[in-house]
């Protein structure tokens, strides 16, 4: 019987360099079907995280299997074939900037599918009218406001109907009406698509709004999970702060220095 | 206890052998990191080359890339290569007409250009009008991760991005050359003929009679093939190894217009040796 999690992390290390490791021993499983936030600071790992899951990186340590293959054993052409199963959303888009948002939607298929023009055509539009922009479809990216063309990255990345979709901070840089709109159009896609989302953010209103389920990450660790409303009643004092944006905690606001007074040159001064 | 002047003259030894040390040490990490770097470029042009089915299979893709490669490099070359003609027409009258020569102003026009000055000029002024422009295209499409997004989407940035762009270099720059020294030849008929006086029917003819096809344009043709593979692999591989941010861009296009004229000088030096000299001298 096929395992009912999309992904499955376990006790996975990674660092850029040996000596400065970024993912120390991380573990978590993400249901078929379900919207799961991983959330943390920035440069906590977060990304990084999801992009062994995509397997552009490989794991110095640990397991991470997705839809059922082990991605750090699978060589180029292994990838290449699991990444057509999947969909990823750009922290900006990262929309093709020599094509309209129609031929950045139709990219894939023309690639991957021997489909006649006209359904692909019609498909693209359908991708289109499924976030509101078919009207938007012979524009340029240079064109689209920075929350349209969230919406088109969007269109392209369900374009092939994916089982795994990933959103790397779908919610940076968006007016309030825009990230209300990427809010609902993950929550609706992964519904409609019967995929399954993992959303990278640190926008915790929108993220709690949306997702099943949440996994907390602090210095390449995972701190916490559970559901939104587990967390928003969270006593860990990492969770709260983050939670409720509190400027000083276990995250320090001051940056290591040395002592203040010494740094003035006060005893100096004054000695 | 050591003299003073001793102690002084063994403190300036060990500071001249630290410094020695140091610049050996630098120069030997500068080489180390240079040979890595040609290493990994060596293996992105195989690469490269194997996944070229797409640039082919799919020639639409290059055609487009000839259009901004070639086809927006041929104000530059042809106003280029006229003034060149005009200037090699006033220069060669100047000095042909002190030993009562000139009537060979055709053939020297035309030998110039065919052999060296329309392939190396066509070369650097591609290398600076379409080189920089493909680094910093495919640099920014890095930095804005159009390349990881296409990667995401299991389609090969080096396929369908980079192996067209070089396919369309390597066609246009020999193209471009020709379109060059034609430029010129009219160039020098300009000056030459219809400015100064030279006869006309001696211009064409001693062109005509001394301008080897196989020898001079053929070798030209060569070079101009030569100098294309350089420039576009030298502009791909910066553009495709560019540190994604403003700087890195800026730094790979400007690494792109340097080594390339320096490869493209080189290379002529190098195949001007092995083509017009020796056995092969006429």
């Amino acid at each position: 019987m096929a395992s009912p999690d999309v992904v499955e992390i376990e006790n996975l290390s990674f660092g850029y360099e040996p000596t400065r490791p970024v993912l120390h021993g991380v573990s978590l499983r993400i249901g078929r079907g379900k919207v799961v936030g991983i959330m943390g600071q920035s440069g906590c790992g977060k990304t990084t995280l999801l992009r062994i899951i995509a397997g552009a990186l490989r794991p110095s340590a640990g397991v991470a299997r997705v839809l059922g293959e082990v991605v750090n054993q699978l060589d180029d052409a292994g990838i290449f074939a699991l990444r057509r199963k999947m969909g990823m959303l750009f922290q900006f888009g990262a929309l093709f900037t020599d094509m309209t948002a129609y031929e950045n939607v139709a990219f894939q298929m023309r690639e991957h599918t021997e489909l006649p023009p006209d359904l692909i055509h019609d498909l693209a539009l359908l991708k289109l009218e499924a976030v509101g922009l078919r009207g938007a479809a012979q524009l340029m990216p240079s064109e689209l406001s920075g929350g349209m063309a969230r919406r088109v990255a969007l269109a392209r990345a369900i374009a092939l109907d994916p089982q795994l979709i990933l959103y790397d901070e779908p919610f940076t840089g968006l007016d309030p009406i825009s990230l209300g709109a990427i809010a609902r159009l993950i929550r609706q896609l992964n519904d409609s698509l019967g995929a399954t989302s993992v959303v990278v953010s640190h926008d915790v209103q929108e993220c709690f709004d949306i997702a099943d389920y949440v996994y907390m990450v602090s210095a390449g660790r995972v701190v916490a999970a559970g559901t939104p409303q587990d967390l928003r009643r969270s006593g860990e004092p990492f969770v709260h702060q983050f939670v409720h944006g509190e400027p000083d905690g276990p995250i320090p606001f001051h940056y290591p220095a040395p002592g203040y007074a010494a740094d003035l040159d006060v005893g100096a001064a004054h000695g | 206890m050591l003299p003073t002047s001793t102690w002084a003259r063994r403190m300036a030894e060990r500071a001249l052998l630290a410094a020695t040390r140091q610049l050996l040490e630098r120069l030997g990490a500068g080489v180390t990191a240079r040979v890595w770097r040609l290493g990994f470029a060596s293996r992105f042009f195989l690469y490269m080359i194997l996944h070229s089915g797409v640039a082919f299979r799919r020639f639409w893709l290059t055609v487009r890339e000839i259009y901004f490669a070639g086809v927006l490099s041929l104000i530059i070359i042809l106003v280029s290569g006229l003034f060149v003609g005009m200037v090699l027409g006033l220069q060669g009258y100047e000095t042909l007409q002190r030993y009562g020569s000139s009537e060979a102003l055709g053939i020297l026009v035309a030998l110039s250009l065919v052999r060296e000055l329309g392939p190396v000029v066509a070369g650097l002024l591609f290398a600076s009008r379409a080189g920089s422009a493909i680094t910093a295209e495919i640099g920014l499409m890095k930095a804005t991760e159009q390349i990881a997004a296409m990667e995401m989407m299991a389609v090969d940035p080096i396929a369908r991005v980079v192996a067209p762009r070089f396919w369309a270099g390597v066609i246009s720059m020999p193209m471009l050359a020709a379109l060059f020294s034609a430029m010129g030849i009219f160039g020098g008929y300009l000056v030459g003929v219809q400015l100064i006086g030279v006869d006309e029917g001696a211009f064409w003819s001693q062109m005509q009679a001394s301008v080897d096809f196989r020898e001079d344009i053929m070798n030209g043709v060569i070079k101009s093939v030569v100098f294309g593979i350089a420039v576009t692999w030298i502009a791909v591989f910066e553009g495709y190894d560019a540190a994604p941010t403003a700087e890195g861009v800026s730094g790979a296009t400007t690494r792109t217009v340097v080594t390339s004229s320096l490869a493209i000088l080189a290379l002529d030096f190098i195949l001007t040796a092995l083509m017009f000299t020796g056995g092969n001298a006429r």
